[in-house]
């Protein structure tokens, strides 16, 4: 489980849609397996890169309505937001190489 | 300290690759032989394919059963209390001619062994069209304990006839309106228990015969095109879910230019043993194995190449 902010879905917009900051968000949830494995690496990317993007996570279970509107049927999920669109997402845990490599406009 | 002897020093006697039932077994009979492992798990990938399961009926010793994530839990607890140095990272570059193997992860650190034992498993196959890949993640799963949430009340379809594919439809209909299994033959190679709960569920129905040609859908999937293999005809099924559990494939990408394979794929071992075609490497578990592939042989094999490692080091010139 990642350290990174709660956003529910009566906090998205402002956290997230409206953020100055890119933004990565990892949907998640309890009884996902390979969430709990992400959460740690997602951990580091907010520490490593905390100056360029915000890292927030999303349970699912309590917030249904925001991966509803995102259209998400696989968890983990990670989107990446930059001025209220999607740039980027990527699905399934993945090592920290390759959020570097995705998220690369943004990180670097 | 000089160089020739930090590079000495640093020689450590094994290293294990991956961390399933084959690479926690390797370490916990090597770590009390004393050999110090190494064992490298991957960040996101430890505890390999049962992870991702539910109940596991059918490993011995746990007449109730066991969650997968337990298990393997308790097998990591294991290696680490005999003294084996556990590290979730996940190796790039192997190394793996000559007397002294070199290991690379992902932060560009190396290590190196006089031997290493692969047990990186197997990885999920997939159907192989591209709207399978473009709508992945928004229909289209492989892990049905992570995603079957999303389908409550939905009618989805789970593809293949083995064990995992008939334990994936009979978790999903703890949320599906209905499952429907498409197989390519008429019967199930699944084991009979694990058939037999399927075939008689009653939201579980069978498209026999059938492949999948497409999955339908813009944004999200809203159907499959199933072609009939026996006549040749073309159908729709409309579900809003697809699970795909028609197999795996041994993970051999960083070593299928370097060490002998199968016709299967699998890493070729010398008969019973987990020698590889290379002095000082050995393999075990799914990566060698494409007929059996449970955790209990993959653990057995890993035991073996436990002692296969042993062997090969006591063997060298001193």
């Amino acid at each position: 489980m990642s350290n990174a902010k709660d956003v529910t879905d009566a906090s998205f917009g402002t956290d997230v849609l409206s953020a100055d900051k890119p933004v990565i968000v990892d949907f998640w949830a309890e009884w996902c397996g390979p969430c709990r494995k992400l959460g740690p690496i997602l951990d580091e990317i907010s520490v490593e890169y905390g100056e360029k993007v915000d890292v927030v996570k999303v349970n699912v279970d309590d917030n249904p309505a925001i991966a509803a509107e995102y259209g998400i049927t696989s968890i983990p999920a990670v989107y990446l937001f930059q001025g209220g669109e999607v740039k980027s997402t990527v699905i399934g845990a993945k090592p920290k190489q390759f959020f570097e490599k995705e998220f690369a406009d943004v990180l670097s | 300290m000089t160089i020739a002897e930090n590079t000495a020093s640093d020689v450590r006697d094994v290293i294990i690759v991956g961390s399933g039932p084959a690479g926690y077994t390797a370490a916990v009979y090597t770590a009390r032989a004393n050999l110090k492992p190494l064992l490298l798990a991957g960040s996101v990938t430890a505890g390999g394919e049962l992870m991702n399961t539910t109940d596991v009926e059918n490993y011995p010793g746990f007449p109730e059963g066991i969650m997968g994530p337990d298990l393997m839990e308790n097998f990591e607890k294991q290696a680490a209390r005999f003294g084996t140095e556990i590290q979730f990272e996940d190796v790039t570059e192997l190394d793996l001619e000559g007397p002294v193997k070199s290991v690379t992860i992902g932060t560009g650190e190396t290590f190196k062994a006089k031997a290493v034992i692969l047990s990186t498993g197997s990885a999920y196959r997939e159907l192989g069209l591209p709207n399978e890949k473009r709508l992945s993640g928004h229909g289209v799963s492989w892990c049905a304990t992570c995603d079957g949430f999303f389908f409550k009340d939905q009618d989805i379809a789970v593809i293949g006839g083995g064990d995992s594919a008939m334990e994936e439809a009979l978790f999903l209909t703890k949320f599906a309106k209905s499952v429907t299994v498409v197989h390519r033959r008429d019967s199930l190679k699944a084991s009979k228990i694990m058939a037999d709960r399927a075939l008689a569920h009653e939201k579980i129905t069978f498209a026999w015969n059938s492949a999948v040609d497409d999955v339908l859908g813009d944004d999200k999937v809203t159907g499959l095109r199933l072609k009939n293999l026996l006549d040749g005809s073309v159908s729709e099924l409309a579900v809003t879910g697809v699970f795909v559990a028609i197999g795996n494939d041994p993970r051999t990408d960083l070593v299928k230019n370097v060490l002998d394979l199968t016709p299967e794929g699998t890493i070729a071992v010398e008969g019973r043993s987990s020698r590889t075609s290379l002095p000082g490497v050995f393999a075990a578990g799914d990566v060698v194995d494409p007929t059996y592939r449970q955790a209990i042989t993959a653990s057995g094999s890993g035991c073996v190449a436990a002692i296969d490692v042993e062997h090969y080091l006591a063997d060298l010139p001193a």
